[in-house]
């Protein structure tokens, strides 16, 4: 039995710029969710490559992909893609955690001026049917590719009960519910791009995974598909989309897009368990936004990153992701190109914006739409541990020192708490057995200083 | 002025034009009109509120130094103008209110394009008319004209969806719109709009919570209740209004459905601004006075000629605004 459904899944985002002085420790990359679809979406003007990535695990028997389309692609528009590319563009946009390492609190005075300007500023993250029974249900098969491991048909209708028969006779799993929202996109002119694997073919390539199909096609809608999914679901799906457009940021325009926390100085601990870490601080921010909005993780010129989650992106891996512009005169790392170029050499004129949605009928009714803005301010969704230094000496700042450690401690904490929604207990807990003197404490009073251990 | 002075103390206070009364004008008359509080207070205080709510609860993308320098610059050519046409009364509130407006519909990559919008806004008002009528309620205008130039964009989905925000502000609005007595506009238009949203989702078979969804934009109340709404830059008549109103509802449909791009309110309502005149020709109707709410109905017993530039002073101070201007 296959499976009917669009494999979208989404992205997360902060904003950010300028200089960064930390050091990476770890990021939070859309594996770290279940059911969560990674959809790649290069726009310039009317042309649109989508690349979607899912994470099914099953039986390749038990895969389809049906997406509805403005137009017939042609067997030049439908593309398989590396799966490496789109997860290097996941970890490289990915909320990120950065560490910094107290020095001697003995040291500080000398190096308080040197320091005084160096705050981290914010850094930007069968189709074999008969054919006789395909005309009495008014199904045309428009064009049959075999495309790498999959077998593909682009499907128009007369009626969506006939499209609804004919998948369900074809061995697709039909949601009662999906016939309804396949009617909506029949009579907009729409037409289904429906994907199976082709397990010989699968065999014959030896993969032993299913790769990110990718399709480009041009026309003036600029959104994702969500309700044939939503008809198939239970529950919520997440959803990616990393979008890489030539002019700025992308942001929905009919559902707010909100920023992820970002900058917030965390405990220690979080290093060890970032991924708990960022996905309750998801589940606590959608929910305190109602769960109707789209979170950004990440804008960024690709010129360069501060600090890089992963290894820039290669000019290759953007072109098979469909970046078809890099070849364009004055494109490319050339001279004159970027400030802070990674290793490698960043890609100028690409901006690439992580969404990270997650979705349900009740709060997400319609399609999602998309509009790209001028905006190109930086921004990355990064959390900050600061270490801190637990030399051994005796200095006149010592004490200033620890009760400084001590209320900081206190305030990542509650930072924590807030983010996440874990209980302070279980906080301090984890925070005490990761320390010795500086394990969080009340401050001592200042009467206590006045006459010191009570009189018994 | 186009009420003659001959009739004015037959009047009753709607009818009467306040900016030309005159000693002998009945007391009545005068204590009547001064009840009514300038519609553009309500509106500041409307535009002002949902400014600070975008700010500190939707944390829109707009920094401290945009707003000052947007209703600096709007305040600021206000005045030159008023002063360079040797103008009578430098109207900051209709300044003020385009200003606010810009504040959180425009977005650009630059804060001097926001100076831009602020200056083109404005001197919109004083030197693009007909007939003694600005043509564009200013706030569109820059708008419409720096999105056509690519510098700038609206963000339509930064109010979000929730009911409560649409009600509050449906109230709010509302109540704007029925000071400046030009509610006819708004409600011609939402409904205009919503017969659209409802029969094309009806059509397609789409569930109701889909056309429901996009009635509760946050965006889409603030155009309904706070730019089209606009008493200087719609037609001087209610047939005319919402005949307008119509046209300019479906036109923002069709920017939404058959051209696929965002803000169609927005781009309508630039686009059809210019028909303004021929409906006021077609169907001719009193200007409206900010002082003196009208629906643009004569009184019955008194005769309102059509109002034209040749008789009526250039007045951009009152002529200024807008609502959502």
């Amino acid at each position: 039995m296959a499976v009917l459904g669009i494999s979208l899944l989404g992205a997360l985002s902060a904003p950010q710029a300028h200089s960064f002085c930390g050091f990476y420790v770890a990021r939070g990359d859309a594996k770290l969710f279940n059911k969560a679809s990674k959809v790649v979406l290069v726009r310039d003007q009317d042309h649109t490559v989508l690349t979607m990535a899912s994470d099914f695990k099953g039986d390749p028997k038990e895969f389809a992909l049906v997406v509805p389309v403005p137009a017939v692609l042609q067997r030049g528009q439908i593309h398989v893609g590396d799966p490496a590319a789109v997860d290097h563009l996941d970890a490289y946009t990915a909320p990120r955690l950065v560490e910094y390492f107290d020095p001697s609190p003995c040291q500080m005075r000398a190096e308080e001026k040197a320091m005084g300007n160096m705050r981290a500023a914010p850094m930007s993250q069968k189709a074999s049917a008969d054919a006789a029974r395909e005309r009495s249900l008014g199904v045309r098969i428009e064009a049959r590719y075999t495309v790498g491991e999959y077998d593909i048909l682009i499907l128009s209708a007369k009626q969506s009960s006939g499209l609804a028969t004919w998948l369900a006779e074809n061995g697709y799993n039909v949601p009662p519910r999906a016939e309804r929202v396949l009617s909506g996109y029949l009579k907009q002119g729409m037409k289904f791009f429906v994907a199976r694997v082709n397990l010989k073919e699968q065999t014959r390539l030896g993969f032993s995974y299913l790769r990110p199909i990718q399709m480009a096609f041009e026309s003036p809608k600029f959104g994702l598909p969500l309700r044939l999914g939503m008809a198939n679901a239970d529950g919520a799906q997440e959803l990616f989309v990393y979008a890489l457009t030539r002019n700025g940021r992308v942001e929905a325009t009919n559902y707010r897009t909100v920023r992820l926390s970002s900058d917030a100085e965390v405990p220690e601990f979080v290093k060890d368990e970032f991924g708990d870490f960022y996905r309750s601080m998801f589940r606590q921010q959608h929910r305190r936004e109602g769960g109707d909005v789209v979170f950004l993780e990440y804008a960024w010129d690709m010129a360069w990153c501060d600090p890089c989650a992963a290894d820039p992106m290669s000019r290759e891996e953007l072109k098979g992701l469909g970046v078809y512009w890099l070849d364009a005169p004055g494109d490319g790392g050339g001279p004159g190109a970027p400030r802070i170029a990674p290793p490698g050499g960043g890609a100028q004129n690409v901006f690439v914006t992580r969404l990270h949605v997650r979705y349900d009928e009740a709060h997400f009714p319609e399609d999602l739409v998309f509009h790209e803005t001028g905006d190109r301010e930086n921004f990355q969704g990064r959390f900050v541990i600061r270490h801190p230094w637990r030399g051994e000496g005796e200095c006149e700042g010592l004490d200033a020192y620890r009760t400084q450690v001590r209320a900081r401690r206190e305030k990542e904490a509650e930072t924590l708490a807030d983010l996440t929604g874990w209980s302070p207990e279980r906080i301090r807990r984890r925070m005490g057995g990761d320390a010795d003197w500086s394990t969080p404490q009340e401050p001592r009073p200042w009467w206590d200083r006045v006459w010191g251990s009570p009189v018994r | 002025m186009g009420t003659g002075a001959a009739r004015r103390n037959r009047d009753p206070p709607s009818g009467v034009d306040v900016g030309t009364m005159t000693p002998d004008t009945p007391w009545t008359q005068n204590t009547l009109a001064s009840r009514r509080l300038d519609p553009r207070w309500w509106q500041i205080g409307c535009l002002g509120s949902l400014l600070l709510y975008g700010l500190f609860r939707l944390g829109f993308d707009v920094s401290p130094a945009q707003i000052a320098l947007t209703i600096g610059t709007a305040l600021g050519v206000q005045w030159a103008c008023t002063r360079a046409l040797r103008l009578q009364g430098f109207e900051w509130k209709s300044a003020l209110i385009s200003g606010l407006g810009l504040c959180f519909l425009f977005r650009a990559g630059s804060i001097w394009l926001a100076v831009a919008a602020a200056f083109l806004a404005i001197a919109s008002k004083f030197f693009i008319r007909w007939n003694g009528k600005h043509l564009w309620n200013p706030t569109n205008f820059a708008l419409a004209l720096l999105m056509l130039l690519g510098v700038a964009w609206v963000s339509p989905g930064q109010w979000g969806s929730g009911p409560t925000l649409a009600y509050a502000m449906v109230c709010a609005g509302g109540f704007v719109v029925n000071r400046s007595a030009r509610s006819d506009t708004s409600v011609a238009f939402i409904i205009a709009y919503a017969v659209i949203l409802l029969g094309r989702s009806l059509w397609l078979g789409e569930p109701m919570t889909i056309p429901l969804h996009r009635l509760e934009n946050g965006a889409l109340m603030i155009f309904t209740f706070h730019m089209i709404s606009d008493p200087k830059t719609t037609p001087n008549t209610r047939m005319g209004r919402v005949l307008y109103a119509a046209l300019v509802a479906a036109g923002a449909a069709i920017v939404a459905f058959v051209l696929f791009r965002p803000n169609g309110p927005i781009w309508a309502l630039a686009a059809l601004s210019p028909l303004v005149p021929l409906i006021d020709h077609l169907l001719p109707g009193p200007q409206y006075e900010w002082k003196r709410p009208a629906t643009g109905h004569a009184p019955k017993g008194t005769q309102h000629e059509p109002m034209d530039g040749r008789t009526r002073n250039f007045t951009p101070g009152s002529a200024v605004g807008a609502a959502s201007s």
